[in-house]
């Protein structure tokens, strides 16, 4: 018999997200990991901007909201300075990827002993449903209207792909959020990266799939759907370095 | 036992696409904020198996591990 | 009497923070300010901070906001152009209520300018930092021992108000190497955080949040109370030398670099019997507006603005002073030319003599 209790972690009530969110999936989820590891006191949420910021109303553990994009450059000072707390960035696709390029790969280069949660739900949710540089080629956006074109907007950034290329990374991972395996998955996944950090083994990384029913104009399920025969085709989920393991 | 906490639910229906017996069904009734919400049909059915309560987002569903 | 070292003000900074209590640097290279973070790349960690060179300006100032929130004295330091890649975090660190130290060893501009030094930055320090309507107190210290009491006292402003402080000075002060006292080093506790830090190292065992976003009534009501904070600072907080102002007819108003210049032209003009003297800003935010307002200006038949930029850019906040009640004028070098005794000198006694043209 399993029990599931709703973690203490995230507010009473109902989230900022839009019905069928994966944002909110995943936030609790880090909840979840956070309070098995008896890490709910000494953790420390970067929030950073876009849908990701709903979490300033909803996380109900410390945290530190952060300008768009910097939020691994405000971890690399957090952590610096207080090695000992659990410090995780939370970034979405647009923050991390695009306006905050810069600080991810040198924070994850460095070898910054945090890890970073990227929701990775191909829009910018928050401004209204934006191409990001994760959009899928094809994908409708307000501001790709007739889909992404490849010709002059190039093709969606693999970010676990990238930046397991360098040395530093402890462990990068990818995870799709639309099944119950995926999740009990990224949940493991979470959980290794956290470990990894209290035991200062180095930068981790997490990917996770998300969705955005809104902007994606789809129902709550049939996202999951389209995640399944678009999404994760191209953004390949799996293990994409795990030092521990590598040995 | 499974407890559904109607105000946090969205009715994004995630609990009862992965439900493995298919014993979760959207209700009638809507929460607060407007929302339909599910529920068990069948309890007898049920495998204590949690699935529902990992999908859901808003972690509106708990498990208890003892029926109450 | 302390221990003194022969130091660039540079470097008395860099020392001055870490005796301060600075134990978190991250900062990008440019010139003319690169003794700073040399120096503390290899000074923080023999005291148990942590230094970054970050990956642009725009990550560094983000990583201070970072260990600022943890309750850590954190700085950074750059030059004009990395002030302007700054700016968002510096409207950060004030929108979430963080102390800081931030230090312009300012340059020639616009744009990448020069590398020799100039005043250019005086607008971009006193009236927008950055966007949404804040202040930083300004410090501009016209020796390296100044630059080190500002700096040593710098975070004590910066955590009283929660507020960053910002110490400008330019490439000239920032290079001259002179003889530095240097202050006694203050004893930093592990529990020694401040109780609104994010740090658990206080024995807090609540949830702690900073952010620097807000709604609607409590982002006006923040506003209010900086705007409160900002008269504090009028009243209380003001810094001016004022030299052989008394009886003086001509009042040079200069600040940093320009007013060891100008005070050298004042004590020569007044061999010659010429009665000048001397106004200088340490702070100029807040502006010593005081200082002017209240000359005689019966007596007083010229304000002259110096400044190692052109055109002047301290002028308008002189002028809001003077109310019309004398002539203005100014004089100065500018992108990367420096003032030197006899321009400064020279240009005075046109004005003084010649009745030099008003502006």
């Amino acid at each position: 018999m399993a029990e599931y209790k709703r973690p203490k972690l995230i507010a009473d009530s109902p989230s900022g997200y839009c019905p069928g969110c994966l944002h909110s999936l995943a936030t609790k989820l880090i909840a979840e990991v956070i309070e098995e590891m008896g890490q709910a006191d000494n953790s420390l949420n970067v929030i950073s901007v876009g849908c990701s910021a709903l979490n300033i109303l909803y996380w109900g553990g410390d945290f530190l909201s952060v300008a768009h994009g910097r939020a691994p450059a405000a971890a690399t000072g957090i952590k610096r300075s207080n090695p000992e707390r659990l410090v995780f960035a939370y970034q979405g696709d647009g923050d991390l990827a695009a306006i905050g390029l810069a600080e991810i790969i040198s924070a994850a280069n460095r070898g910054e002993h945090f890890t970073v949660i990227f929701a990775n739900n191909q829009t910018y949710g928050m401004t209204g449903g934006q191409m990001a540089p994760t959009t899928l080629i094809g994908q409708k956006t307000t501001t790709s209207v007739y889909g992404r074109d490849p010709e002059t907007t190039g093709y969606p950034f693999k970010m676990c792909e990238l930046i397991s290329q360098l040395e530093a990374p402890a462990y990068v991972a990818r995870f799709a959020l639309n099944s119950p395996k995926g999740i009990m998955d990224a949940k493991k996944g979470i959980r290794k990266a956290f470990e990894y950090q209290m035991a200062d083994k180095g930068f981790t990384f997490v990917e996770l799939l998300t969705n955005c029913p809104t902007n994606w104009k789809m129902t709550p399920l049939q996202t999951l759907d389209y995640m399944n025969t678009n999404t994760i085709p191209y953004f390949k989920p799996g293990v994409y370095k795990d030092k521990e393991a590598d040995k | 036992m499974l407890r559904i906490n109607p105000i946090l639910c969205k009715s994004c229906g995630y609990c009862i696409k992965f439900c493995p017996k298919q014993i979760l069904n959207m209700g009638s009734e809507r929460n607060k904020r407007g929302f339909f919400y599910p529920s068990l049909t069948d309890s007898d059915k049920c495998l204590s198996c949690a699935i529902c309560a990992s999908v859901c987002p808003e972690g509106a569903i708990e498990l208890n591990g003892e029926d109450e | 009497m302390g221990e003194k070292r022969f130091m660039k003000g540079n470097e008395a900074i860099a020392e001055a923070a870490v005796r301060g209590g600075c134990r978190f640097f991250a900062g990008y290279p440019i010139t003319p300010q690169n003794e700073i973070p040399e120096y503390l790349s290899w000074r923080l960690p023999e005291v148990g901070g942590s230094f970054v060179q970050g990956e642009s300006e725009i990550a560094s100032v983000n990583m201070v906001y970072g260990a600022s929130a943890m309750g850590t004295r954190a700085m950074t330091s750059s030059s004009g152009p990395g002030i302007s890649l700054k700016a968002e975090g510096i409207s950060y660190l004030a929108a979430a209520m963080l102390p800081a130290l931030i230090v312009n060893i300012s340059r020639g501009g616009p744009g990448l300018g020069s590398i020799q030094p100039a005043q250019s930055d005086y607008l971009q320090a006193t009236k927008a930092l950055g966007h949404g309507g804040f202040h930083a107190m300004v410090f501009a210290p016209n020796s390296a021992q100044e630059a080190c009491d500002i700096v040593y006292e710098s975070f004590e402003y910066a955590e009283r108000d929660r507020n960053p402080v910002l110490v400008l000075m330019d490439g000239c002060l920032g290079n001259i190497m002179e003889e530095v006292e240097l202050p006694e080093m203050k004893e930093i506790k592990y529990e020694d955080v401040p109780e609104w830090s994010l740090s658990r190292r206080n024995g807090r065992d609540y949830q702690g949040n900073i952010t620097p976003i807000y709604t609607e009534p409590i982002l006006e009501g923040l506003n209010a109370m900086a705007g409160e904070m900002y008269k504090d600072w009028e009243e209380n907080d003001v810094k001016v030398e004022e030299f052989m102002v008394d009886d003086a007819e001509y009042v040079i108003v200069a600040y940093g670099i320009a007013s060891r210049v100008s005070k050298e032209a004042v004590i020569n003009l007044r061999e010659k019997g010429i009665k000048v003297g001397l106004i200088r800003p340490i702070t100029l935010f807040p502006f010593p507006k005081k200082s002017i307002k209240n000359l005689d200006y019966n007596r007083v038949k010229g304000i002259i603005d110096i400044e190692m930029t052109i055109p002047a850019q301290m002028r308008d906040d002189i002028e809001l002073q003077v109310m019309g009640r004398c002539p203005v004028y100014e004089y100065g070098r500018s992108g990367g030319c420096l003032l030197d005794d006899d321009g400064v000198r020279e240009a005075i006694e046109n004005i003084v003599c010649g009745g030099g043209e008003n502006g």
